[in-house]
């Protein structure tokens, strides 16, 4: 059975946003740490470091988790996607990226990566997300600027863009 | 906020998961969705000197009905049992609970059995497990057995699982007909921790109503079978057997009121969806 030591750095092979990374990295590195210290993803962002703020979200296997609750060790073999992969080229924004800048779904943005992250997985599974699912899900993130409506308004607007794209091209 | 370092090993069967924890015994902490776990290890709440991580063992992974259970492994992660197709029909009150569990991004990654043994007393799972008079079905190098709910939580975050044991899956007791269920909980904002959670089970001649958030563990208690007077003396014994305390969250006042309100509403509710 593989036994990684405690004082010394381990391989761990995975995918982020597409591209196949390996990185040394001791077991006790979160998720969260890996990314930014790592490999400079540094979309991420890292708040509370407990599980409760939802800054750190990112999406592991296309489901979203936080990202400082998980050990680098656990996500070996993996499939990470984060908030630097939501563009399509470097001078668009996605869909759900452009409706949070048109209906003000950010201030100060700490929590954005997280929130668009949690979004992004919901919409891609549930593109006609209704008003409480999208509610449900933005439960587990905290915004301290916006109260939250002008982010609903933003999935919402999203929603309805998503469904103009699908009509035009199906 | 970063947690202390720690061995991390990988077995690939049951016999090197209750080898490791046989060696290493208090040393040694299981791991599979560490949505409690990372938390306390962050804080360095817990230090443990070696992580067993199981989430790779395919034994432990499935939810399947035996003889009049549904047994959910130590692998299986809240998210599976929310999407198990069965879940409303063999186990309605977990699909009532289930959604009051952290957020989806924490059902995600942990799993059902590691909140039952984190054990905390405002938790959803150790609350149903009690009221549906389920039980813990534990693995050692040298032994197996099965503890019933009732006998398995023994305080803030203390269980009966002893040096050198593990969960291996938990069982719950499927639906019957003629039984109603039901499940209400009062928090500050969605996903925190319960202030008062209460699950009620009901069919004609008994109903059983387990409280959560108030003692140190969820706990279980008959009722009569009226609606009225009684019902409400009976409540509010069990508001203050409870040993409500004051804390950050609310008053231990505040908590026998939700008790006693909170408590009625979801055994009404159950009552009336017996069928």
């Amino acid at each position: 059975m593989p036994q990684l030591a405690a004082d010394t750095k381990h391989r761990v092979a995975f995918h982020l946003n597409g591209r196949k990374v390996e990185v040394l990295a001791e077991n006790r590195m979160l998720l969260s740490d890996l990314l930014r210290h790592e490999l400079g993803a540094t979309g991420t962002h890292v708040g509370c470091e407990h599980g409760v703020c939802g800054a750190c979200t990112v999406q592991v296997d296309g489901a979203p988790v936080r990202a400082c609750l998980i050990l680098a060790a656990q996500i070996d073999g993996a499939d990470v996607r984060t908030v630097e992969a939501l563009t399509p080229t470097a001078q668009q924004l996605s869909p759900l990226q452009a409706a949070f800048r048109e209906k003000h779904g950010l201030q100060c943005g700490f929590c954005t990566p997280g929130i668009l992250m949690t979004l992004d997985a919901l919409l891609t599974t549930r593109p006609d997300a209704s008003e409480q699912e999208i509610r449900e899900h933005l439960s587990g993130h905290l915004c301290r600027c916006t109260g939250y409506a002008t982010i609903v308004a933003a999935a919402l607007a999203a929603v309805e863009e998503i469904r103009k794209e699908q009509k035009y091209n199906a | 906020m970063k947690p202390p370092a720690f061995d991390f090993v990988r077995p690939e069967g049951m016999e090197e998961v209750l080898e490791t924890l046989h060696l290493r015994s208090s040393d040694a902490r299981i791991i599979a969705g560490g949505q409690s776990l990372v938390p306390m290890l962050n804080m360095r709440l817990a230090r443990p000197g070696v992580l067993v991580d199981i989430t790779g063992l395919r034994n432990l992974q499935s939810i399947h009905e035996v003889r009049g259970e549904v047994v959910i492994g130590a692998a299986v992660r809240q998210a599976e049992l929310e999407a198990w197709p069965h879940l409303r029909r063999k186990l309605p009150l977990l699909a009532q609970a289930i959604r009051w569990i952290g957020h989806v991004q924490t059902r995600a990654r942990g799993t059902v059995c590691g909140s039952v043994a984190h054990a905390d007393p405002s938790a959803e799972l150790p609350l149903a497990l009690i009221a549906l008079n389920g039980s813990v079905r534990l693995a050692s190098q040298r032994s197996k057995r099965t503890v019933p709910a009732a006998d398995f939580f023994l305080g803030m975050m203390s269980t009966a699982i002893a040096e050198g044991e593990m969960i291996e899956a938990v069982t719950f007791p499927v639906a019957e007909n003629g039984t109603g269920y039901a499940f209400r909980e009062i928090g500050r904002r969605h996903g925190d921790f319960a202030i008062v959670a209460c699950a009620a089970v009901a069919d004609k001649t008994a109903t059983r109503l387990a409280i959560g958030g108030v003692d140190d563990h969820p706990r279980q208690f008959d009722l009569p079978q009226e609606n009225g007077d009684e019902l409400d003396d009976a409540l509010n014994d069990i508001a203050w057997a409870l040993n409500a305390r004051d804390d950050l969250h609310a008053s231990g006042r505040y908590r026998r009121e939700l008790v006693r309100r909170l408590g009625r509403e979801t055994v009404l509710e159950a009552r009336s969806c017996r069928n």
